[in-house]
Formats: C-alpha cells, sequence, structure tokens
C-alpha cells in the first residue's frame, strides 16, 4: 500500500516544479539528512508544497510539515494526503487547559524527525513578515542539537493570492540560509527578533 | 544539388541532421581549442557570448532533432511545453498584480492549449486570428473583470505580448512542421529545420561581425552590440545559407535567398527587441545570476524563432497560395 502515496507524492512534486520550477538554494548550509527545523516566511497555502518540493528526494521522507487537525482531518482526502503523502505533526488549534500545544512537534523531534515551521503564526500579504511566534523559541530551547535553519520563499503570493484556488505557473524560489543557535541565556523575545530578521536578510542573497 | 533533390526524403532529412551536428561539433571543437590558447581578458567576455550563443544554438538543434525523430503530436506537444517554459519565464519578470490572476490563468491554461491544438489539427483558419482577434479581446475583457484599474494599460499589454511571443509565435514552429504544400509531402521538418539554420546563422553572424568590427551602436541604452552594418552583415550570411539550403525547401533558389533574408532579418530585430524588453524588466539575459528566481534563460533562446517563425509561415502560405 506505500506505493500509491509514493507515485501520488511524486505526481505532486513534478506538478509544483512545473508551476513554480521550485529552486532551492543552498546558500547556509548544504541539503544533508541531519535533524532540522525549518523555519520560513509564510504567504500562501503553496509554501509547504514548494519548500517540501524544493528539497532533494532523499529529505522529503524524513521532513514533516504542521498541520492543524480540525481542517486537515475534516474529509478523507485531505486526511489521506497530510497523513499518507507528508506525513504531517498534527496540532489542535484550540487551546485546552491541560494540553501544551507544542507536544506534537516535541514527540516528532524526540523520533529524529525533521520539521517545516512557519513561526509567523498565520498567512502575511505584506512583503516582510509578522513577528515570530514564540514556538520556534520553545522548540530550539528543548532540542538544542537540532539545527535551525532560516529560508526565504520568494514569489510565492504571486503563484495563488489568498483566495484564489489555481496557481499562475511562476518561477519561485526557496533560499535556505546557515544555521541558526540558541545562545546561553538569550531572552525569548531577543532570539525570535534574530530568527525572523535571518529570515529577512535571506531576501537579500536571494 | 540535383540529385540532393531526387533522394528520398528521409535520406534528405538524415543528411541534414549529420550535416547539422557535424557543423555543430566542429565549430564547437574549434571554440575549444582557441579557448585552450592564452586569452586576453576583453576576449574572454566575447568568449563568454559566443559559448552562450552556442550553446542556444545545441539546444536548438536538439529540440529540432526530437521534433523530427517523434513527429507531428509528440512535436506539437514538445513545442507547447516550451512555450509554456517560455512564458511562464516571460511571467516571472513582469510585475503583474493580484486582478491578473484571472487573465494569466486564462492564458496558461486556455489560450496556450487551445492554440497549439489549432496547430496540431491545421485548423489554419482559426489558428492565424485566435491570438490576435479573440485573445486580443477575451485578456483584457478578464483582467477588468478582476476590479483594479491601476496602471491597467500597462499591465494587459504585457500578458498581450506575453502570449503573442511565447505561445501565438512559438505555435508557428509546429504549424511549419505539419504544413501541406503541393508536390512538398511530409517534407514540413525541412521548412522548420531551415527556419532554425537561418535564424541561428543571422545570429551567430551578427554577433561575430559586432565584435569584429564595432561599429557606432545605433541605440546604446538597449544594446551596446546592435549596429546596422553588423546586422546587415548577419542578415546577408542568413540569406545565403538560406539559399544553399534551397534544395531542402520547396524554394526555387532566389526565393530561397529571399526567404532566408526575411527570416533572419525578423529573428535578429526579434532578439533585439527582447533586449529592449529585458532592460526595462531591469534584467541582462532572462536567465542566469541576474534573477531571484532561477529562470533558466529558456526565453533567450527561443525568443528569435518566436518572432521569425510566424514571418516565414505566413509569408510561406502567401507564396504557395495555400
Amino acid at each position: 500500500m506505500r506505493k500509491l502515496p509514493g507515485m501520488a507524492g511524486w505526481t505532486l512534486a513534478f506538478l509544483a516544479r512545473l508551476i513554480t520550477g521550485a529552486q532551492g538554494h543552498w546558500y547556509g548550509c548544504p541539503p544533508k539528512a541531519e535533524q532540522r527545523i525549518y523555519f520560513a516566511n509564510h504567504q500562501s497555502h503553496f509554501d509547504w508544497v514548494l519548500i517540501w518540493a524544493s528539497l532533494p528526494k532523499d529529505l522529503r521522507g524524513i521532513t514533516r510539515p504542521i498541520a492543524a487537525r480540525d481542517y486537515w482531518t475534516a474529509s478523507p482526502l485531505k486526511h489521506w494526503i497530510t497523513r499518507e503523502i507528508f506525513n504531517a505533526v498534527y496540532v489542535s488549534r484550540q487551546r485546552t487547559q491541560d494540553e501544551d500545544p507544542l507536544e506534537p512537534l516535541m514527540a516528532a523531534l524526540k523520533q529524529g524527525d525533521s520539521l517545516v515551521i512557519f513561526p509567523e503564526g498565520t498567512r502575511g500579504n505584506k512583503g516582510d513578515p509578522a513577528t515570530f511566534k514564540a514556538g520556534l523559541f520553545h522548540l530550539a530551547e528543548a532540542f538544542p542539537q537540532v539545527q535551525l535553519i532560516p529560508a526565504w520563499i520568494d514569489n510565492v503570493q504571486r503563484v495563488m493570492p489568498k483566495g484564489e484556488v489555481v496557481p499562475v505557473p511562476l518561477l519561485c524560489s526557496v533560499t535556505f540560509g546557515a544555521p541558526l543557535q540558541l545562545a546561553p541565556g538569550e531572552d525569548k523575545r531577543a532570539f525570535l527578533t534574530r530568527a525572523r530578521e535571518a529570515v529577512v536578510a535571506l531576501r537579500e542573497v536571494a | 544539388m540535383g540529385a540532393l533533390r531526387a533522394m528520398p526524403v528521409h535520406h534528405q532529412v538524415s543528411l541534414l541532421f549529420a550535416l547539422l551536428f557535424g557543423m555543430l561539433s566542429l565549430v564547437s571543437l574549434v571554440f575549444f581549442m582557441r579557448t585552450l590558447r592564452d586569452r586576453r581578458p576583453d576576449q574572454l567576455e566575447g568568449d563568454e557570448q559566443f559559448k552562450r550563443d552556442l550553446r542556444a544554438v545545441w539546444f536548438g538543434a536538439s529540440v529540432f532533432w526530437l521534433a523530427w525523430v517523434t513527429g507531428g503530436v509528440f512535436a506539437t506537444l514538445l513545442f507547447a511545453l516550451l512555450s509554456f517554459l517560455a512564458l511562464r519565464e516571460y511571467i516571472t519578470l513582469m510585475h503583474t498584480s493580484r486582478a491578473d490572476h484571472r487573465s494569466l490563468l486564462l492564458a496558461f491554461f486556455v489560450v496556450l492549449p487551445v492554440q497549439f491544438t489549432l496547430a496540431g489539427s491545421q485548423f489554419l483558419d482559426l489558428f492565424t486570428v485566435f491570438v490576435p482577434v479573440y485573445v486580443f479581446l477575451a485578456l483584457p475583457v478578464m483582467s477588468a473583470l478582476g476590479n483594479d484599474p491601476v496602471r491597467f494599460l500597462e499591465r494587459n499589454a504585457k500578458i498581450q505580448w506575453g502570449v503573442m511571443v511565447c505561445v501565438y509565435g512559438m505555435s508557428h514552429a509546429p504549424a511549419l512542421l505539419l504544413l501541406e504544400l503541393p508536390r512538398y509531402d511530409d517534407r514540413g521538418a525541412f521548412l522548420v529545420f531551415y527556419l532554425v539554420i537561418v535564424v541561428a546563422t543571422a545570429q551567430l553572424v551578427q554577433e561575430a561581425a559586432s565584435r569584429r568590427l564595432r561599429r557606432r551602436p545605433v541605440a546604446r541604452a538597449i544594446s551596446r552590440s546592435f549596429s546596422w552594418y553588423a546586422w546587415l552583415v548577419g542578415v546577408v550570411a542568413a540569406a545565403w545559407v538560406g539559399a544553399l539550403l534551397y534544395w531542402a525547401t520547396p524554394f526555387k533558389p532566389i526565393p530561397a535567398l529571399i526567404m532566408g533574408f526575411l527570416v533572419g532579418a525578423s529573428g535578429t530585430l526579434g532578439e533585439f527587441v527582447m533586449k529592449a524588453l529585458k532592460r526595462d524588466a531591469g534584467v541582462r539575459s532572462w536567465g542566469g545570476n541576474a534573477t531571484v528566481t532561477g529562470a533558466v534563460g529558456l526565453l533567450d533562446r527561443v525568443a528569435p524563432l518566436c518572432f521569425a517563425a510566424p514571418v516565414f509561415f505566413h509569408a510561406v502560405r502567401w507564396y504557395f497560395r495555400v
């Protein structure tokens, strides 16, 4: 049964490349099978697919997205796509008192998987990314050995603006920067600002 | 030349390809040997330019060979794919707004497939007017429905131009391939071959001439190498090559010469226009290091063909009254 998701994934990656080129530019680090957290600017639903398609094939299997449980398990197809093709980590959007929303992410990192997160939390449509949410900081604190890789996604907002469903074929690129580290005793705000600046700086490189 | 004309079609085509790839290999080899010697810095820049042009010719020749080997339907699909990639590259570098989304979808997913289907099915009357008449109206309507008047004319002009060059122009290559002429069965491949060779000759000779002769450029702000003299040298060379190839075409030598002139001129002038467009978009070449998006520079390679193909196609149709 693993054949079907494999083929669907291949087709999806092929389509993403046909439509956007999905060029990965590795500036700060080589594409290696180390445990990593990629964090990027978020402008479109297409962002995850673009990052995923720009990764080399070997890394796609071990790099997982975060998906909102209520939305992505709502229909069997959505559930199948996120579970079988992308191996997504599901999180609940509703906060309950006794549950840590980062718990599923921590569990995935403990298993040795890599993650892609969009620390803005929501899709922006202005040029500059919004301030980062604290999740990235907590993950960095809990897993100091995991590399934190900033990534800048360029042009994708033109491919599929908010509210549209069919993507326009345009070339996009993902630029991966140098790994970031949480300095000992670094303040949460300071770290998040630094992380955001690392992402924005890649726009100039790209 | 008479003996060549008497050969079966299949042998003629094979001979053409042997000739083409042989010549290209020879030029590449000579060029490679020359780069082994010590080069002055100013020569190095010219070398780079020549290397790019040579690569473009190799690319064109390979595409053409593939089109011939795979036959009508596949050739049409191949050119449609090229057109898709070229248009993708063009639109990437143009600033379109959110309101253009629907017209872009129309261009990519309706106009392009329809135009190539028309070319493939040889529906030549509609094929000729579909883009200039119907699409010309449909695209701005779609844009107007996007409800954004800012720079409306400019945005539409960009899209119309992209469709005209990348889709309409390119679709004439498969149309030529499939064009049926009296007493000239199944030899459309020769016409495309003729077109590609003549345009490539014009480009290469013009490039070489402008480096040798160093004439005053006509429009310095657009191209620092384009001069009328070098252009004329390129086009005359193209016309001669066209005349020499007359045995592969349905033309007699003199019309072949004139066609060569026409095709070479429209190809090189098309390239010149694309340079102006590039300057406007703020890039030196559509691909390479200048862009953020990793465009591969396909448009640079196909643009002269896109300009020359419709001119040639309609000249042929007019000449033979088909």
